[in-house]
């Protein structure tokens, strides 16, 4: 199996006033081409800056990506690139699409310069030619009158029509990676979904492979291949989307599951919410990080980092439940949804 | 081996979830907790009430009156009889300078003071009351931010009778337009704000939102700006004595002495010396007390 | 757009015009009479064709409709003390003067404000930036005129620098050397705050969100700087021009006083002194018109330059 990305021990630190906050402790993933890997977790949980150290966009110092840690690009070390190197992966085999459309966007640049940008540095293209393309690019993700368009400003464009905008710039040299963050968590629901779809289509049409981050699983289930599920810097699942939603392991995966609201619940249930906030990065804990907020936490998890358990070729939990002392353990809910009973 | 007595499920306490540990101070607490950590505003601070206390107690330090001339010793160097020296008439310098601190710390804060009443009153109904009252007052305040500053306090000066009060109502006349703005500002961010909706959502009384809501936000920028207010006041009057129309002998400001100094600069430079750098660090002490206080009262503004 | 620029104009006249009435109503509502000291000297004809000249014998509404009525075709009357002395001949032979020791400190203090501001949020915590924040302190405690007084004291008459004067009757460049430490004072208090405001300005450019998605795209570390960077944190500067124009006129004046710069500011000191009330309110309404024709400039200026403002008066 030829790997696109392939991710060892992935450790990133920020060095603070307070201390070192240890925001990626651990990390190992791979992507093939052409599929769509959804990184899923809270806010705080380490999923941007893992992306972001994709393309050694952290900004060191403060940041620091520790050594031991690998990250491997078509079998191109992307940590033992050169400046030169790195411009041209970034942009040409690695794109990144960002969270809040209204400020990625420079506002003194037309959105067509913006996009030809692009293409100029990695296409060696024209002015004309790149600008030409651009307005290619911009029809390509449905914005109607490109022409017009291209010679507007950020300012001029509507919410989800610039973060089209943004999937034209990222995707205009065809990248074999888009690191989509958080694509739609600045939109509205309506928009969302217009978004989602588009990328859908584009990565049929180009065969580009996607991270997707998200902190939303309502999100993911149409769109991945596969899930991972981040939490204080580790992944603690990781699955196909069948395996995550038909049988997930971990209980921070089922309270996310609960977490997401359905119209069709029979009760007039409050709104699910895991207790508790994620612990203090600056003084990660020993055990497994989730035990301090987990109804089904043992002494064991509070000492000790669970070991991985393998499921299949592609579901692996950390969790002490997975070992042969652990009781069984009946999980609250099946395919995703509210919780029968109290919480 | 793992120890099997390990695996039994404890679940989690709730009462380790949402715990908020630190005592809860109030704004100005936290404020001043905040100033006091700035090593360079509490210097500032320092310095400031210690010039302030000298230009009161100053000239009792010295045996020498501020006005009495004596052509006897025109013009001597300092760390005599006389600390500062003497100027051209035989004045004591040491004497001179406070008393001309006094004037002008008078000035500074006098000005700033009206300034600052006249733009909150502006500035407070603009904002309260909206509408064509906004905009017409709004007309008015472009119109007299398009003059320029000093040509209109050059003209008030010579039209009307000298003295201090005239020199400190002239050069209020223009300056409360900033102060207006700011508080127009904040009274119509209040009026849309969520968290005045909120409280009011919750029932809260209009005086007791203007209270606990628009006195404390207002008045940290208030204070703020009078940190840089006092000095530009300073600079102003010393400009204006350089132009002959400032304080009028026999009082004395740290301008008029400048003034005096650049005169016989060549050949007394200490005349000179002792008002500029009077003014020079006052002038910085209350500028880096004004920054000081911003990233107290205003956290958000810190880089 | 053109809209605005009509208002705009609209508005400036109006404020023209307030500035000339009031500068009127206050000069004339001086007590006493403005020739009186040089009355007893005169005959008491020559007395009476003075008084015919300047219509002091007529009320104050007929000087005012004679005074907007010259001031509207560009006359800018008489000296009242020194009889014959027109203003515009004053302002012919001394605005060149100020007007290019003011526009030369204007120039120096963005070039070098600017870039000083731009090295400084580039390389934070280094000695260009401790140099920057010294300079900034310095702007904000030494007032110009101080300023002016140290250089003439320490650099007057060293390097070729002369210490007071002027050179009229030479060509453009000769007289540079007389202008070097008048500009140096002049621009001190403007390269200070525009160094602060710069580095300001690039170091709020610099976090924001479309800076990363520049380096996301691979976009090379020159054409990040300028096309990102330096675009974006230049646009406000625009908007402290107004103010520092406003400081140069009024600062020009004491500049001129101290170096002995035969220019508009000097004149209006003497003017001042002599209680020269015509010379006075006419240069006073000169310098209004010159500082609300500046601002005017500024604000069409930040109009074309900012896209976002575009589109704002064309959707009116």
């Amino acid at each position: 199996m030829e790997k696109l990305l392939d991710v060892k021990n992935l450790k990133v630190s920020y060095h603070t006033y307070a201390g070192e906050v240890q925001s990626v402790r651990g990390v190992d993933f791979y992507m093939k081409n052409g599929e769509t890997l959804a990184i899923v977790g809270e806010s705080g949980c380490g999923k941007s800056v893992t992306a972001k150290s994709l393309m050694r966009l952290i900004q060191t110092p403060p940041g620091e990506i520790k050594e031991g840690s690998q990250i491997l690009l078509d079998g191109k070390d992307v940590l033992k690139m050169n400046e030169t190197e790195l411009r041209e992966l970034r942009g040409g085999d690695v794109s990144m699409v960002f969270q809040d459309p209204m400020t990625s966007l420079n506002p003194t640049m037309n959105i067509g310069k913006q996009i030809a940008e692009t293409l100029i540095i990695h296409r060696g293209m024209s002015k004309s030619e790149a600008f030409e393309e651009a307005v290619k690019m911009l029809k390509l993700v449905n914005i109607p009158n490109a022409e017009k368009r291209a010679k507007q400003y950020p300012h001029e464009f509507s919410g989800g029509m610039r973060q089209r905008a943004m999937i034209a710039i990222a995707l205009a040299c065809q990248p074999k990676l888009l690191i989509a963050d958080e694509p739609t968590t600045a939109l509205d629901v309506t928009i969302q979904a217009q978004i989602m779809d588009l990328m859908k289509d584009l990565q049929d049409k180009l065969g580009t492979a996607v991270i997707l981050i998200t902190h939303d699983l309502g999100v993911v289930a149409d769109f991945a291949d596969r899930i991972q599920v981040m939490y204080s810097g580790l992944i603690i699942e990781r699955g196909t989307v069948t395996e995550i939603f038909d049988n997930p392991q971990h209980p921070y995966t089922w309270a996310l599951l609960q977490s997401v609201p359905r119209l069709d619940t029979a009760h007039k249930d409050t709104l699910y919410s895991i207790k508790g906030t994620p612990p203090d990065l600056l003084n990660p804990p020993v055990g497994c990080p989730f035990a301090a907020r987990c109804d089904f936490a043992m002494d064991i998890c509070k000492e000790a980092m669970p070991e991985y358990t393998s499921l299949s070729d592609t579901h692996g939990v950390h969790c002490w439940l997975q070992h042969p002392y652990a009781p069984k353990v009946e999980r609250p809910i099946g395919n995703g949804g509210a919780a029968n009973g109290t919480r | 081996m793992l120890d099997k007595n390990k695996f039994r499920i404890v679940g989690c306490s709730d009462a380790d979830a949402d715990v908020i540990n630190r005592p809860n101070i109030t704004y100005w607490g936290d404020a001043w907790r905040r100033l006091k950590k700035n090593p360079i505003a509490m210097a500032s601070l320092i310095f400031l009430i210690i010039m302030i206390f000298m230009c009161v107690f100053g000239p009792y330090l010295t045996p020498h009156k501020y006005d009495t001339q004596n052509y006897d010793i025109l013009d001597k160097t300092p760390f005599g009889n006389h600390y500062f020296g003497t100027d051209n008439l035989g004045r004591d310098l040491f004497a001179r300078t406070w008393m001309g601190g006094r004037v002008s710390l008078y000035i500074g804060f006098a000005g700033t003071l009206i300034e600052i009443l006249i733009g909150c009153l502006y500035g407070g109904i603009c904002g309260y009351f909206g509408g064509k009252i906004d905009m017409f007052m709004m007309r008015v305040i472009e119109v007299l931010t398009s003059i320029p500053y000093t040509i209109v306090i050059i003209l008030l000066l010579i039209v009307l009778p000298p003295g201090i009060n005239t020199l400190i109502f002239a050069m209020c006349i223009i300056g409360w337009v900033g102060i207006a703005r700011l508080v127009r500002g904040q009274v119509m961010q209040l009026k849309t704000s969520e968290y005045v909706m909120a409280a009011q959502a919750l029932g809260a009384s209009s005086s007791r939102i203007i209270i606990k809501h628009l006195i404390p936000n207002t008045i940290g920028i208030i204070i703020v700006y009078m940190s840089m207010d006092v000095p530009a006041f300073i600079f102003e009057e010393a400009f204006l004595s350089f132009l002959g129309l400032g304080v009028q002998a026999p009082n004395t400001s740290w301008g008029a002495l400048v003034f005096a100094g650049q005169g016989v600069m060549a050949n007394h430079v200490h005349e000179l010396i002792f008002p500029c750098v009077a003014i020079c660090l006052t002038v910085l002490a209350f500028n880096l007390l004004g920054d000081g206080l911003r990233d107290a009262l205003d956290p958000k503004l810190r880089q | 757009m053109a809209r605005y620029i009509l208002k705009r104009v609209g508005l400036m006249f109006i404020t023209l015009w307030v500035i000339a009435t009031v500068t009127f109503c206050l000069i004339n509502s001086v007590p006493g009479d403005p020739i009186g000291s040089k009355a007893k000297a005169l005959s008491p004809t020559a007395e009476k064709a003075i008084r015919k000249k300047y219509k002091l014998d007529q009320p104050a509404y007929v000087r005012y409709a004679d005074y907007m009525k010259n001031l509207a075709t560009g006359d800018m009357g008489e000296s009242i003390i020194f009889v014959g002395k027109s203003v515009n001949t004053i302002i012919k032979n001394e605005f060149p003067v100020s007007a290019r020791i003011g526009l030369q400190a204007v120039i120096f203090g963005l070039v070098i404000g600017l870039s000083l501001g731009i090295l400084a949020a580039f390389k934070r915590n280094t000695w260009i930036d401790y140099l920057v924040i010294l300079i900034a302190i310095l702007g904000v405690s030494i007032p110009g005129f101080v300023m002016a007084i140290l250089l003439q004291y320490g650099l007057g008459g060293k390097l070729g620098l002369p210490t007071i004067g002027w050179e009229s009757k030479t060509r453009f460049f000769t007289a540079f050397k007389y202008t070097v430490l008048p500009m140096l004072a002049l621009s001190f208090g403007g390269i200070a705050s525009n160094a602060r405001f710069m580095k300001t300005s690039v170091l709020d450019v610099i976090n924001q969100d479309y800076v990363m998605t520049a380096k996301a795209k691979g976009v090379a570390k020159i054409p990040l700087i300028f096309s990102h960077i330096l675009r974006n944190a230049l646009l406000p500067v625009i908007t402290i021009l107004g103010p520092r124009i406003a400081g140069i006129i009024t600062g020009g004046i004491v500049i001129e006083q101290i170096f002995a710069i035969p220019g508009l500011g000097r004149e209006l000191v003497s003017a001042i002194g002599n209680r020269d009330y015509t010379v006075i309110m006419s240069l006073t309404v000169f310098f209004a018109f010159l500082y609300v024709v500046s601002l005017l400039l500024v604000d069409i200026a930040y109009v074309l330059v900012d896209p976002r403002i575009k589109l704002e008066n064309s959707k009116k």
